[in-house]
């Protein structure tokens, strides 16, 4: 079970055989997507896991960063040549944690020969965007915004598979097909990196009802078309019809689609 | 009989319902509702479960810090309720994360009357939910043993508007 806050895999007999070091590599298939979870929260561990599992990942969660290092065999300086690569496709980390932040990790990480192509993204409870640049400008693939919801985890594993290498320089870049959305509500500014337009992954507009006097009582599934209101911060009015006319990705260039739908409250 | 379960059932429904128009629960624990399946049936009570034991543990940290005759640690509170903000927020307990939240502000502030006033609304809180909770699922229990469908369905089907 995850609750042993050290290297912990869930239900997945092939992951037992992972060491922390100087093991031999588990025998993952080539396709398998293997992801390396990284949170001091035993809820969010348990809660992501499940998320990679749902599409289909194996999933190793570790409870900081020195016992990411440590699986990943970079905790000391003596270069490791003669182990074999683990294989790890995706690191996902929480940002803030005590000891390591996510973001110490993140420059670890990519400081590291073996493991800096691996594509590394951070999750965070808090929209600053300060932090957010911080994290793309050391290499992170991607931000996202906690609480990580299933449509979030759809969008890494479309690129994963896909292969997409994405430079620095190609953070900003917009994606020319719309994001598939409820009909219903205008599409959502496209995520940053170029995901597809995953047509099974649930509309990232899932709302909250928000407990607001002016509640009545809607049919379930009205209550739960109703637009959320933004409760983080100003600059996601980000409303636009055309993925070309997203605003200004410098500012807050990855973000989940939480966003204000003015017109339909 | 079967209108015992009808009649069950439609009050499960509404109480389900109410949880969330009180403000209660939120999308994310819609979204985990998602996340459970015939191969994960235990899925939401076990994050549940892990959530409410963090509350204890959290709270009982924060209680201490709070308790020093002298100085209080307010980062080390801070740092707690930081802790209980994200996992209120993982599981949808809206009520409580939004009562972290406020917590934040008073620790930062160093509101000493205020940290502890909220704390004990914390405390509250996290028990009115998991007593709330607990009917949730003793009625589903119920339900589910009249009625040989399974009570998720209705709640998917209520919830996540799925048919």
């Amino acid at each position: 079970m995850a609750r042993d806050g050290g290297v912990s895999c869930l239900r997945s007999s092939e992951m037992m055989n992972v060491g922390i070091r100087g093991m031999e590599s588990p025998p993952l298939d080539v396709d398998e997507v293997h992801v390396l979870a990284v949170d001091d929260s035993l809820v969010d561990r348990i809660v992501i896991e499940r998320l990679l599992r749902i599409t289909s990942c194996k999933v190793t969660a570790v409870d900081s960063g020195w016992r990411a290092l440590e699986f990943l065999g970079l905790d000391n300086e003596k270069a490791s040549a003669e182990l074999d690569r683990l294989k790890v496709d995706l690191i996902i980390t929480d940002y803030c944690m005590p000891g390591m932040t996510g973001y110490e990790l993140l420059k670890k990480i990519k400081e590291s020969s073996s493991f800096r192509q691996v594509p590394v993204v951070i999750m965070s409870s808090e929209n600053v965007v300060t932090r957010i640049d911080r994290c793309l400008e050391e290499g992170a693939e991607d931000f996202l915004l906690k609480p990580v919801k299933l449509a979030d985890v759809k969008r890494l594993r479309s690129y994963l598979t896909r292969d997409v290498k994405v430079s620095n320089g190609n953070k900003r870049k917009l994606p020319e097909d719309s994001v598939t959305v409820n009909t219903s509500l205008p599409p959502p500014p496209p995520p940053l990196i170029n995901s597809s337009d995953s047509s099974d992954s649930s509309p990232p507009l899932t709302i909250s009802p928000e407990s607001s006097d002016s509640y009545s009582p809607l049919s379930p599934v009205e209550i739960f078309s109703s637009p959320l209101s933004s409760q983080l911060d100003e600059e996601d009015d980000v409303l636009t019809s055309s993925p070309e006319s997203s605003p200004a990705p410098e500012e807050s260039p990855i973000r989940r689609q939480k966003m204000e739908s003015p017109g339909l409250d | 009989m079967d209108s015992h379960v009808a009649q069950l059932q439609m009050q499960y429904r509404n109480y389900i319902l109410s949880l969330y128009q009180q403000g209660f629960l939120d999308d994310q624990f819609t979204e985990l509702k998602s996340l459970q399946d015939d191969g994960s049936p235990d899925f939401v009570a076990e994050v549940l479960s892990l959530f409410f034991d963090d509350c204890v543990k959290l709270v009982g940290n924060m209680a201490r810090a709070l308790d020093q005759t002298g100085t209080v640690d307010f980062s080390q509170v801070g740092a707690n309720v930081h802790q209980l903000k994200g996992s209120s927020s993982s599981v949808g307990a809206k009520r409580v994360k939004g009562l972290c939240i406020n917590f934040k502000e008073l620790c930062e502030a160093k509101n000493y009357e205020g940290c502890v006033r909220c704390l004990q609304q914390v405390d509250i809180e996290y028990k009115t939910l998991k007593a709330k909770l607990q009917d949730m699922f003793n009625v589903s229990v119920i339900i589910v043993h009249m009625n040989p469908v399974s009570v998720w369905d209705d709640f998917n089907k209520i919830i996540l508007g799925k048919e």
